[in-house]
């Protein structure tokens, strides 16, 4: 009896004691972690001891984790940089880090915690646009601030959103008009389900229509969805000779698609996959085997020529290991918090409505070559296409002779057809006729 | 068309074969013995992850190495899940067997606890987990041997817990502050790790022009046929099956004829667990291999072993080539293809291809699912009885 009551105790004591260790040892990875204080050292922080609060809003667990953390390493990565430089207005900055577990409603509640009780000045994140979505209403009714570093579908233009990461005229468009060109007018499109590759699609398929080639097929595959054989069954029926796959896939479906499209003895001559949502990041964990000779369209590849860009990658890897890589979303991510600051600095301020209007037309040599923020609060950027190489790097094929202006509001898709976004002047606003 | 039957004759099995290998231990853990395990994907991620080590280990020696390395992956991966599986039985579940709402939060918990693991093992918190596992016990033991345990344990327990945390805690940390960021970093991380398959393993034979079999798929249908092959043997022909078996139909009268009963229970769950591990090496062959690769599948294992009917493994099998076969016609419009294309079917084609993309084929699937459950609830092949309680 006794010895049974005693290992009844033990499971008790053990499991809380296990529990709270990984509870300590979770806290202690994602609360609040001021980057600089080692390294800042400037007089003017030290004396008023005050620092710029900023939040950073992205799912450190889940499915989307595999992507998202990188994002997050690239932010603090900029973070750090500007504090060791002195901070911004002579403060240095202070990173909240939330969780949003992949879980759309969590982001929601996790971007009013941070605006209303942690009361920061910006917010850096977001990957998936339907994280996008469940956060704008907050950010909107609170008439806040967000970053958003990764490519999206388009058809928005929030004043409370700016966006680094490509528009579909930045990417999806160039992409397949170089397709069209170089590859087949037959394309099958697959995409997770969701409302980026949703949008994507309908874009591609406009686009096609206006252009000459056909979309054979779509299909949508739930985020995690592992069991591709279906699909892979309709794109062979649908081009029994060969032609495009355009892949909007995100996360985990994406190895099983490739290693299961391998599989089907599927090759990157007969089929050629363009995805937009696979970089050097992905290449890494779903196998170069799988990928060499398929295709990436991004704004930035690690393989870019810039001065810039051999000095990030450099302290990147100086700071997060040899073997890590960089890629278009943590570029984007790493230039909007140095954007940011060029804002601030220039509105002489952290109050929003200042930092907004101070950030149109802020210019930055950034690792992809010059970008700049237009008033319709997306980057011009430079547009490139590149082929996976065996090292798992990308071989740039193509690329724009400079930046791409970016239009928020797509013109192929009837709806929005000549319709664009300025929010410099209050006239016109998120969405008016040109 | 025949070409086509075939082709989706052997999609649909090849489909059906994955759904198989997930559900096998859960049909023995669940089917068997009654517990409700959310761990389950979780033991199967453990033994993803022990292909990924044993292909790293493979990769370093070079030479033939990486072409056969998973012949040794795959009887790790049952032993490291088998073994985690009997330490969950010990420690946890055998607590709470006849408590299936207890068992489903505990075991939903170990399951969280197992990814957090994987997320963040390093070496520092080995060295903090096994030094506190090693205070803790040993001076507990010590404590019990050498003094009057009843009379202290009331102020000691909690005391002693507090301190071996608190000596866990910092040596943990000082590792952590002190080691070289290669030392301390986590030894997998949050992020999908690659796993890539032998040579042999890629690509398919081809037979015809539309035909083409994956090295893969047919690797795991055969894979999958071994392992029934194995647990059919194991259940029916050996001691311990026959002890298993008459634990599951009575438990009361089997522990009064001298059957060890808690022996059996730990044998099932860990030959359970075992198979686990044997799916999560398979499924690296198709799929990521990642934290959350447990919830990918723990679904549809559930699905097609509640489909089965409890407590038979025969049910599995059907129930999951059932699944698989749907899904695949219904997932890739074949139906919409097969209706001859008249006025008259043009309704049913229709529908047929709204619902052919693979989210919408899943909507249908599991609305036949709930429809057959209303008509059969205890599914293909009920247990008989009078000791079937339903």
């Amino acid at each position: 009896m006794v010895t049974r009551f005693n290992r009844r105790k033990f499971l008790v004591y053990g499991s809380a004691t296990l529990g709270t260790s990984m509870l300590l040892k979770a806290c202690g990875g994602t609360t609040t972690t001021d980057t600089g204080e080692a390294d800042g050292g400037t007089e003017t922080a030290a004396a008023d001891g005050e620092t710029i609060k900023v939040g950073i809003l992205h799912s450190l667990s889940g499915t989307m984790a595999i992507s998202e953390t990188t994002v997050v390493d690239a932010e603090m990565l900029a973070i750090k940089e500007i504090n060791a430089a002195g901070g911004v207005l002579g403060k240095q900055i202070e990173a909240v880090t939330e969780d949003g577990a992949s879980d759309w409603p969590t982001f929601a509640e996790k971007a009013e915690k941070l605006i209303d009780q942690d009361q920061v000045a910006v917010v850096f994140g977001c990957w998936t646009s339907a994280s996008r979505k469940a956060v704008l209403p907050v950010f909107e009714s609170k008439n806040h601030m967000l970053w958003y570093p990764v490519q999206y579908e388009g058809q928005e233009c929030s004043q409370n959103i700016f966006y680094t990461g490509a528009a579909p005229n930045q990417q999806i468009e160039p992409a397949v008009d170089w397709l069209l060109e170089n590859k087949s007018k037959d394309f099958f499109l697959v995409g997770s389900d969701y409302v980026f590759p949703r949008t994507a699609n309908t874009i591609i398929k406009e686009q096609l229509a206006a252009k000459g080639g056909n979309t054979v097929g779509e299909d949508y595959l739930p985020l995690g969805n592992t069991e591709v054989t279906p699909i892979i069954t309709k794109i062979k029926a649908a081009l029994p000779d060969g032609g495009v796959i355009f892949n909007s896939l995100n996360g985990d479906s994406n190895v099983a698609f490739f290693k299961q499209l391998q599989g089907a003895g599927m090759g990157p001559d007969q089929y050629p996959v363009m995805s937009v949502s696979v970089a050097e990041e992905e290449v890494r964990q779903i196998g170069t085997e799988f990928l060499t000779g398929h295709l990436a369209s991004w704004n930035y590849f690690q393989t870019v020529e810039t001065p810039e860009n051999e000095k990030w990658v450099a302290d990147f890897k100086a700071e997060f290991g040899d073997d890590r890589v960089t890629n278009d979303p943590m570029e984007a991510a790493y230039i909007m918090v140095y954007l940011w600051k060029q804002a601030v600095e220039a509105a002489g301020t952290t109050d929003i409505p200042e930092v907004r209007t101070a950030a149109y037309g802020q210019e930055m040599a950034a690792p992809e070559g010059p970008v700049t923020m237009n008033p319709n609060h997306h980057l011009s950027k430079t547009v490139r296409i590149g082929e996976v190489m065996d090292d798992g790097m990308f071989n740039i094929l193509w690329e724009t002779d400079g930046p791409i202006d970016p239009e928020p509001w797509n013109q192929f898709v009837p709806d929005t057809i000549g319709f664009a976004c300025d929010w410099s002047d209050p006239a016109k606003g998120g969405k008016f006729e040109i | 068309m025949l070409e086509g039957l075939i082709g989706g004759l052997f999609n649909g099995i090849s489909i059906g074969a994955v759904l198989l290998i997930v559900a096998l231990g859960l049909a023995i853990v669940f089917g068997l013995m009654g517990v409700i395990n959310l761990a389950h994907g979780e033991l199967m991620m453990f033994g993803a992850y022990t292909t990924f080590v044993v292909q790293n280990v493979a990769k370093s020696m070079g030479g033939i190495a990486p072409e056969i390395y998973v012949f040794a992956a795959l009887p790790l991966a049952f032993v490291v899940s088998a073994l985690l599986g009997l330490l969950l039985e010990r420690t946890v579940i055998r607590y709470l067997y006849g408590r299936p709402l207890e068992t489903l939060l505990a075991t939903w918990g170990v399951s969280l606890i197992l990814i957090q693991l994987i997320r963040s093992i390093s070496w520092p918190m080995v060295i903090g987990l096994v030094i506190f596992a090693t205070l803790f016990l040993i001076g507990r033991w010590a404590l019990t041997r050498y003094t009057d345990w009843d009379r202290i344990s009331q102020w000691a327990n909690p005391i002693f817990l507090g301190l071996s945390v608190a000596i866990a805690a910092v040596v943990s940390f000082l590792v952590q502050s002190s080691g070289s960021s290669q030392f301390v970093r986590p030894w997998f991380g949050a992020q999908n790790v690659d796993v890539t398959p032998p040579s042999w393993l890629r690509g398919g034979v081809a037979i015809g022009s539309a035909l083409q079999f994956p090295y893969a798929r047919l690797f795991i249908i055969v894979l999958t046929i071994l392992c029934l092959v194995a647990v059919y043997w194991f259940l029916n022909g050996t001691a311990w099956g026959l002890r298993i078996r008459s634990v599951t139909q009575n438990r009361g009268m089997s522990a009064c004829l001298g059957i060890p009963t808690e022996r059996v229970d730990a044998l099932t769950f860990a030959l359970g667990s075992g198979l686990a591990g044997i799916a999560g090496f398979a499924v690296t062959l198709l799929g990521s291999v990642g934290p959350n690769l447990g919830g990918n599948y723990i679904v549809d294992a559930f699905m097609v072993v509640v489909v089965g009917g409890v407590g038979k493994l025969v049910g599995s099998i059907v129930a999951a080539l059932v699944i698989g076969i749907v899904t695949y016609l219904v997932g890739s419009g074949t139906i919409a293809l097969i209706l001859p294309p008249t006025a008259f079917f043009q309704p049913a084609i229709d529908f047929f291809n709204f619902f052919a993309t693979t989210s919408m084929a899943k909507v249908m699937v599991f609305a036949l699912i709930i429809a057959f459950l209303q008509v059969r609830p205890a599914g293909l092949f009920p247990p008989k009885g009078r000791s079937v309680e339903l």
